[in-house]
């Protein structure tokens, strides 16, 4: 018992680093070598799962003896070599046993039966997982159990089995401490594994088979049935990863899938990762002192220090292209700003460092300036951090430049890559822009009253266009502090002669009376129809849903992701706090001013926030008007049109 | 009013522009329902005859054809429709059609648009067959050479015939569908034009037999819905509902139907009566007695004239209250549909459609003063269904938009 608890304490920390390819950007970090296998573990909680309260009292709980007999079992697996056996262990995990490794390892409401229970089951489980070992298919088994396990719910039932064999893994492994990276790959193999076992396993049982078969689909389903026990779960069972590898003889091919893996998303609440990455930036950002506590895994520095430094480097120019470097500038200063403006100076600032690009001797084109690039993206994610929109871009590009033929000559290569990077920018950007203008302008009738909110390019030209066909129609602009973003987008439509409200988002829910339609623009739209924006947009959203307006959102297609987000805290961008704690022009506001030298005090500034899609009508994109949830289905459809002819 | 005018100025502003919108605006009802008092549905259909090619902008043709084909017939009626329909050849191929049709129909003695009305006539025939059979014929009649004029001339020609009746959604579908069918089979399979040419010819043939084959397919995915005892609300008259529940009468299966009755029109007494004929227990209600009966029903069928991308449905006026009433009681609303109704159309609210009006008969002269609210059709949002019986199985409306784009995309 006091190895397991010591083993956790101490492969916690190191779990963190397992820095598994994850878009999931759930801070515990534990439940990463997870979060990335499709169907199962979609990351159902986004929640942020206080850092472990090991419940040192439950495991406490658990009678020793079983130490002994676990130890057995673990012993005689190890050397059995890959990690089949253990699989088909875990497939075969009784079902007697499941309740008691609930209770042994959470359940805290349990805890006085718990001793009996453990007992039986662990009997059980070892006198059955020795013979299971010898049979190779585990879905032949796990089917032959599901009978037995009517009298549970059968899924929740193997979970908790498959749970308690890693459980007893980790106690086995505790003592000696692997290489992460690799247990994550065998850990995916396995799990791969036991999902095609799980396919052809067939119908119902299919189910419990997958559940049963390796670790990690174990646990999401076991997750809800037991959600205030989250730490403990991710952990033994990022523990078991860690078995895994031990006994992982061969390794996948781990390459092209990591391909289409988005990059991690780098957890600021992870101390080493941010120390390194420290290490390679360019940008000397100072951490900000009152960091919000919620939001700690997002980058929150101190804003406009950064400015001058990075100015007089400018001419040593030496691990960054001049052109990205100013567009970095230009990123941080807030110079240029909107998801579309942005991405197009990326992108031509690729261009440019493209044109001037010569491969380096003794390497290729394709590989190098891969990494060029990737190391441009460091250091734009390291000005501000990159939009969905944005990583689409890089993400074609990069696969642009992996498929290039290898007979063309280097500055073929590179025109290729400047037409590709041209053609992006016309196609998904320009040309998408004008196709949802012409979308949207339909949709406006004479006499309508819009109501538009903060700055979009695309909103603005569609209300222009229809001014310009002469509908006749009202805006109604509402903005928020602290950008007030809309007092730019008024004065346009104002020059324009377009007849202009303007209003406050504080006053919303008054003007919403006379509004017809609302037109809101997105920095994303992630696939569960999840509109990601401008910070204030979802309760523009809401009102205008609870008075039956309906809300249309003007997105180009490159913008959607298929990442499926639930809130606006796991992935968000934080501004300046200083915006927030002052207002402008007006001196006789001082009462934060020294906000940063009070302890208690910590001021959130949040860039984005994510609308539901029960507030939205529908959305207007360059592939026609969708409702919110057919994004998926434009993101598998043209996900591979990305990489157009 | 009062509590509309945040930014009131603007409203006095426009407040005082509207008057003159509103007296031309109350015009065209006041001459409508001064037309409307005297004359039943027969002058109506003779006022709107002779322009037939062009139809009346204030009347739409397509729920026109569907009072025709599945109203209640009264005597009177029958007689003027059919004399209508006796003199319709007569005007129907003079100087409008070439108005109206493509310059390049105007030359020869052939219009889609005829064409099209032929088909129209035949009650059992769906619009958009009828609307691909047109574009048959238009490719029959074609002189083209080359796929890319024969393409070109179709979508001329499919083009007259969606203005012709901007209100039918299936007509505009099946013009979609078929042009949709021809750019996507064009002459890189076939390298010789005239075997491509018979070959779209071949499909627009086919078609008919499709739109049989999916209401078949309907009926016989939608049996497992109904089971004995239930009791199933019917809405309009709609040729797959009718096959559904037909279907069902012929498996020996018990239920019983509550029709409504389907005003204007009455399209419910004609429905109640093909039921009557399969011996399946009928009731007939007045409209507004559907939420007085709505907890003795089981399930609401309905047809649907158009399903539309957001996977909400248009059909006739009443479908909408129908559903909300079921939904707030939790009963289930099915909605049985071929496949060639999905339009790319994405209406926001009821008023953001083409608006088709059709005549409504009170019985009793109605002043001019009063106005007659005459939309034939409403659109039911996706959140108030519950499936979608269709010839691509059984969906939930979100599918919907998932066939349109990858049908159309």
């Amino acid at each position: 018992m006091e190895a397991r608890r010591a083993s956790r304490t101490v492969s916690d920390p190191k779990v963190r680093h397992v820095g598994f390819f994850t878009p999931d950007p759930n801070p515990q970090p534990g439940w990463n070598p997870l979060a990335s296998d499709p169907p199962v573990s979609n990351s159902l909680s986004p929640v942020i799962i206080p850092p472990p309260r090991q419940p040192a009292d439950r495991t406490a709980a658990v009678p020793v003896p079983e130490t002994g007999v676990r130890r057995q079992t673990g012993a005689d697996q190890v050397p059995v070599g890959s990690y089949n056996p253990s699989e088909s262990l875990l497939g075969s995990s009784p079902v007697p046993s499941s309740p008691s490794s609930r209770v042994g390892l959470a359940g805290g409401e349990f805890s006085e039966e718990s001793n009996g229970w453990f007992r039986r089951s662990d009997s059980g489980k070892f006198a059955s997982s020795l013979p299971d070992t010898m049979v190779e298919r585990a879905p032949e088994n796990s089917a032959s159990a599901a009978p037995v396990l009517e009298s549970k719910k059968s899924v929740e039932a193997t979970g908790k089995g498959g749970k308690a064999v890693v459980e007893e893994q980790n106690e086995v492994q505790s003592s000696s401490k692997p290489l992460k990276a690799k247990t994550t790959k065998a850990e995916r193999r396995a799990l791969q594994e036991a999902q095609r076992a799980a396919k052809a396993s067939g119908k119902e049982g299919n189910k419990s088979a997958a559940v049963s078969q390796g670790a990690a689909p174990v646990k999401p389903v076991k997750q809800p049935s037991q959600k205030k026990d989250g730490p403990p779960v991710s952990v033994s069972v990022s523990v078991s990863v860690v078995s895994f590898d031990k006994k992982g003889g061969d390794r996948p091919p781990e390459k092209e899938r990591k391909k289409d893996v988005p990059a991690p998303r780098m957890q600021f609440d992870d101390k080493s990762r941010v120390q390194k990455a420290k290490k390679h930036a360019v940008v000397k950002q100072t951490e900000a002192r009152n960091r919000v506590e919620l939001f700690r895994h997002l980058p929150q520095y101190e804003h406009g220090t950064q400015l001058p430094d990075l100015e007089s480097k400018f001419f040593q120019l030496d691990p960054v292209h001049p052109a990205i470097y100013k567009v970095g500038l230009q990123y941080l200063a807030g110079d240029i700003s909107g998801g579309n403006a942005r991405c197009i100076a990326m992108l031509q600032a690729f261009k440019e460092a493209i044109e001037d690009y010569s491969t380096p001797q003794e390497k290729t084109l394709a590989r190098d300036l891969t990494a060029k690039i990737s190391s441009y993206v460091s250091f734009f994610i390291e000005c501000r951090p990159l939009s969905i929109g944005m990583g689409n871009a890089i993400r074609f590009l990069k696969t642009r430049i992996s498929d290039l033929p290898l007979t063309l000559s280097e500055s073929e290569a590179k025109a290729a890559l400047c037409s590709d990077i041209e053609h992006f920018i016309n196609e998904k950007i320009i040309l998408a822009d004008k196709v949802i203008v012409r979308h949207a302008v339909t949709k406006i009738r004479d006499g309508d009253v819009l109501l538009a909110y903060g700055s979009s390019c695309v909103v603005e030209m569609i209300l222009l266009y229809a001014h310009e066909m002469g509908k006749q129609f009202r805006v109604v602009v509402v903005d928020s502090r602290p950008k007030l973003e809309g007092q730019a987008l008024l004065r346009r439509l104002v020059a324009k002669g377009l007849s202009c409200t303007y209003s406050h988002i504080n006053a919303l829910s008054y003007i919403m009376h006379e509004v017809t339609k609302v037109f809101l623009g997105a920095a994303s739209v992630l696939s569960n129809g999840t509109v990601y924006s401008r910070v204030g947009t979802a309760s523009v959203a809401m009102v205008a849903n609870a008075f039956h307006v309906p809300v249309l959102i003007c997105c180009e297609a490159y913008k959607f992701h298929e990442r499926v987000q639930l809130d606006s805290i796991c992935f968000n961008e934080l501004g300046d706090p200083d915006a927030i704690a002052k207002v402008s022009g007006r001196t006789d506001v001082n009462y934060l001013n020294n906000w940063a030298n009070k302890e208690n005090l910590q001021l959130l500034n949040l860039m984005y926030d994510a609308t539901p899609s029960d507030y939205i009508s529908m959305i207007v994109t360059d592939y026609g008007m969708i409702p919110p949830t057919s994004v998926p289905v434009i993101v598998r459809e043209y996900r591979r049109d990305h990489v157009f002819i | 009013m009062w509590w509309r005018s945040a930014s009131f100025i603007l409203d006095h502003r426009l407040q005082e522009d509207p008057p003159n919108d509103i007296a031309s605006s109350s015009k065209e009802p006041d001459t409508l329902s001064k037309l409307s008092p005297p004359q039943t549905h027969s002058s109506f259909m003779a006022a709107a005859d002779p322009f037939n090619p062009i139809p009346n902008p204030k009347i739409s043709a397509y729920y026109q054809t569907r009072a025709a084909h599945t109203a209640v017939v009264t005597s009177d009626w029958l007689a003027q429709a059919q004399a209508a329909v006796g003199h319709h050849p007569d005007d129907s191929p003079a100087p409008q059609t070439q108005l109206l049709a493509s310059p390049s129909a105007s030359g020869k003695s052939f219009c889609v648009i005829n064409e099209f009305n032929n088909w129209r006539k035949q009650p059992d025939l769906a619009e958009a067959v009828a609307a691909i059979r047109a574009l048959a014929a238009v490719i029959r009649a074609s002189e083209a050479t080359t796929m890319m004029e024969l393409e070109i001339e179709l979508k001329k020609a499919s083009d007259s015939l969606k203005s012709w009746d901007t209100t039918s959604i299936s007509l505009t579908a099946g013009c979609d569908l078929f042009m949709r069918y021809v750019t996507r089979t064009s002459a890189l399979e076939y390298e010789d034009f005239n075997s491509a040419r018979s070959r779209l010819i071949e499909r627009a043939e086919k078609f008919g037999e499709i739109s049989c084959k999916a209401r078949r397919i309907i009926a016989m995915l939608s049996q497992d819905f109904i089971f004995d005892g239930c009791t199933i609300l019917v809405h309009g008259f709609s040729r797959v509902v009718l096959e559904v529940l037909k279907t069902a009468a012929q498996n020996k299966k018990l239920f019983r139907v509550f029709c409504t009755e389907g005003r204007p029109d009455r399209t419910g007494l004609r429905f109640s009566n093909e039921l009557a004929k399969l011996d399946v227990p009928v009731k007939l209600l007045i409209d507004s007695a559907v939420a007085y009966t709505m907890d003795e029903v089981d399930m609401v069928f309905v047809g649907a004239d158009g399903v539309v991308e957001s996977g909400g449905i248009i059909n006739m006026m009443g479908t909408y209250q129908i559903a909300l009433v079921a939904h707030s009681m939790n009963k289930p609303v099915y909605v049985a549909a071929e496949s060639y109704k999905f339009a790319r159309l994405y209406p926001l609210d009821q008023k953001d459609m083409a608006p088709a009006l059709r005549p409504i008969d009170f019985g009793v002269p109605i002043p001019s003063k009063v106005e007659v609210e005459r939309s034939a059709r409403d659109y039911t949002p996706p959140q108030y269904l519950t499936l979608l019986f269709t010839d691509l199985g059984v969906l939930t409306p979100s599918v919907v938009s998932d066939e349109l784009i990858q049908l159309y995309l």
